[in-house]
């Protein structure tokens, strides 16, 4: 179960700090191993080798219906941040001793997550960065074979994940759509842009989005004059010019907050609108853990980084990734373990921090497993603001003002 | 107003004979310049162009020259420091940011964070010598008065390198707390003080045996904890007091450098970054890189005494006597 030690200056501290949150016997057992940790360590740098295997899971994407020819369809999303976060983790290896490999398995269009799941993945590995929707990830997280295994999710964005439908074995590494949505909400507060027209798009996503508009309006005291569904044609040949003048023809509001996650109008709106007035959501003012006008707090070697290795821009996914490898390259060098309830207990455990070149250190919230982090605020062309906005204050930590805060939360963890 | 006038002229001469007093030189990341400040004045005397984004910067131990990291030039430049003409560059490697200099002024250790690399300069020949494998981002690098240790923190990898000068190759690694950032040895080289952002700690390792010695944590009423990242660091000579810049708590960290005890927290300017001591440790200097200022602390009364205007994202300091 454990390897060589290393020579660690934060073993007595994290057995401090996680031992409340951790069962007696564990606590005991625990103790045991720090004791052991401890006794055992040598002046000169003990190399323990161990290698910590990790899948990563996802499929292959219909080419989805362009609305420009402007943004090229990235295949990759995902896998290249999970590469780079593997180099990483493996440049720190060299010096620990420490061996990362990264298995990919990429389930084509017409195949099967599950079978591949059960047949490459399950005993195999207890790690598994997983890069599939909401539905999926829930199917894989309650198969049998990954009861014994922690799922990174890296591309969901949905709220019921981190509440009802949440799983002790995932965690999230995107902020999901009621994070993104305050972030918004405080933006918009700030500038005292606080009467909202809502416009919503058609597809499922639209409607869970906008929920979350709507109960960041609620929290932060914000008022949906008018909310609208997009009604209209998703070319922009046709009649948009007149369409959108029409159908923008409301009561006064500040902003044009538009729920439409796959880009099917949204982008048309912007200066057709019968009033001038900014647009904000899913396009114009958007919100993301990770945005290519990010540039602040080292973003820019990462940026840098990436490119290099990738030759594009890093996507969303591509940062979950590579947040979940480095998560997993600290965890396993901090607990000297690639024992699964270890690392997860350090994982959730108020010694993690993160950096994730957003100015905050990143942490898991221990109540929904969803990853702690500053929210972006991004136009096309330039980087607006960075959530949580100044002002906005919490006992903790000014993060927990974003998404579920513990109260919050319908999140309750059955003991795997 | 003939008062006036002649207390002008007063203050003015005055100034006059203070030109060889002391200066503190601050780069400017977003203005491509370098400031030069009177502390004793408490007045800005000039900016100047000095090449694209610069950042790191040192004093010569015998103060003729500066040497200033223009990142985006991916050169250190060397500077007269009394006539501020540029009498060469040094092969810095890629997107120089952080570097130090050995007591006796002959070499430079650069930390080239995009190619997880430490490049060593001959200063007299202008060289390149060796480049060092190091962890991921390596940012903090210092090397010990008894020019014994060159040492390298690692952002990413959260690990500083021990690094024998005589060799150049690393003959220890010490896992830190999140993202280290600034990393200073104690005059007698006992001690490496390292500071580490994400964490908000400074740990004190001892350098004969690289262990830690004390954890050091900061707490602020009013700022929550995330807020608290703790950057550069400084140590009296004495080894009596550590001053630790708090970067977005915009304060700085008094700690009894004997108990490890926090004594006090100064409010100063905002994100402050870097700290330089005056030649006499009478003053300590802090760049604060959003509020385009420095501060100064007085250290017998340990206050802020005055901060000073100089120009965008302040964020290197060195001093000349």
């Amino acid at each position: 179960m454990f390897v060589n030690p290393l020579k660690l200056t934060t073993n007595n501290l994290f057995a401090k700090k996680t031992m409340p949150s951790i069962n007696l016997p564990n606590r005991i057992l625990i103790s045991l191993l720090y004791f052991l940790l401890i006794s055992t360590m040598h002046p000169a740098y003990a190399k323990a080798k161990f290698s910590i295997n990790i899948a990563y899971l996802s499929q292959e994407q219909k080419i989805p219906p362009q609305l420009s020819n402007l943004d090229p369809f990235v295949k990759d999303k995902g896998l290249k941040g999970a590469e780079l976060g593997i180099a990483d983790d493996n440049t720190t290896g060299e010096f620990t001793g420490q061996q990362f490999n990264l298995v990919k398995f990429i389930v084509p269009l017409e195949g099967n997550i599950v079978d591949t799941f059960n047949k490459d993945i399950a005993n195999k590995f207890q790690y598994v960065i997983v890069n599939l929707n909401a539905e999926q990830l829930n199917t894989l997280a309650d198969l049998p074979a990954a009861k014994n295994m922690l799922l990174f999710d890296v591309a969901t964005l949905d709220d019921a994940l981190r509440n009802e439908q949440c799983r002790s074995n995932v965690l999230h590494l995107l902020p999901n759509r009621a994070m993104r949505a305050d972030a918004l909400a405080q933006y918009m507060l700030k500038k005292r842009w606080n009467k909202w027209f809502l416009v919503i798009g058609n597809s499922p996503e639209d409607r869970l989005y906008a929920d979350a508009l709507k109960r960041s309006a609620k929290r932060f005291g914000i008022k949906i004059v008018t909310e609208k569904t997009w009604e209209h044609t998703y070319d922009a040949r046709k009649t948009t010019q007149s369409d959108i003048a029409v159908f923008t023809q409301v009561d006064d509001y500040d902003v044009l907050v538009v729920a439409d996650e796959h880009g099917e109008f949204g982008e048309y709106l912007d200066y057709r609108t019968w009033l001038a007035r900014p647009i904000i959501g899913t396009q114009g003012l958007i919100a993301s853990a990770w945005h290519k006008t990010h540039e602040q707090w080292g973003a820019i070697q990462m940026q840098n980084r990436f490119k290099d290795k990738a030759g594009r821009w890093m996507e969303e996914q591509d940062y979950g990734a590579y947040l979940a490898t480095r998560a997993l390259g600290e965890a396993t060098t901090r607990s000297v373990s690639t024992e699964l309830s270890l690392i997860k207990a350090y994982l959730l455990s108020p010694a993690f921090a993160l950096n994730g070149y957003t100015g905050a250190p990143l942490s898991f919230r221990s109540w929904d497993g969803q990853l702690r982090m500053p929210v972006l605020l991004a136009a096309p062309r330039s980087l607006v603001a960075v959530a949580p906005i100044e002002g906005f204050l919490h006992p903790k930590t000014e993060l927990d003002t974003l998404g579920y805060d513990q109260a919050e939360s319908h999140c309750q963890w059955t003991p795997q | 107003m003939i008062n006036k006038t002649s207390l002008s002229l007063a203050l003015w001469l005055l100034c006059l004979g203070n030109v060889s007093a002391e200066s503190v030189f601050v780069t400017l990341e977003n203005d491509n310049a370098l400031a030069v400040v009177d502390p004793i004045a408490g007045k800005l005397i000039k900016t100047m162009p000095i090449g694209q984004r610069p950042r790191g910067i040192a004093i010569s131990p015998d103060h003729k020259f500066l040497y200033i990291a223009t990142s985006d030039d991916n050169t250190i430049k060397i500077i007269d420091a009394s006539t501020f003409k540029e009498l060469g560059h040094l092969p810095s490697g890629k997107d120089p940011e952080t570097f130090a200099l050995n007591p006796a002024g002959n070499r430079i250790y650069v930390s080239n964070e995009d190619d997880n690399l430490v490049t060593v300069i001959d200063v007299p020949n202008k060289k390149a010598i060796k480049q060092i494998k190091v962890g991921v981002e390596p940012e903090g690098i210092t090397v010990s008065p008894d020019n014994r240790w060159l040492v390298s923190a690692s952002e990413t990898t959260n690990m500083v390198h021990w690094i024998d000068t005589k060799t150049n190759t690393i003959v220890e690694n010490t896992l830190v707390d999140p993202r280290p950032r600034a990393v200073s040895f104690t005059a007698d080289s006992q001690q490496l003080w390292v500071s580490s952002e994400m964490a908000g700690s400074v740990m004190v390792l001892d350098a004969n045996n690289q262990q830690l010695i004390k954890t050091i944590k900061f707490e602020i009423s009013g700022i929550t904890a995330d807020k608290i990242q703790p950057v550069g660091i400084v140590i009296d000579k004495q080894r009596h007091r550590a001053y630790v810049a708090l970067g977005p708590a915009n304060r700085v960290a008094v700690i009894n450098a004997q108990s490890f005890e926090v004594e006090k927290i100064l409010l100063v300017g905002q994100r402050v970054w870097n700290l330089a001591f005056s030649p006499d440790q009478k003053r300590l200097y802090t760049t604060n890189g959003t509020s385009n200022d420095i501060s100064i602390i007085d250290i017998d009364s340990q206050t802020v005494t005055k901060s000073i205007g100089v120009g965008t994202y302040p964020w290197g300091v060195a001093v000349k006597p």
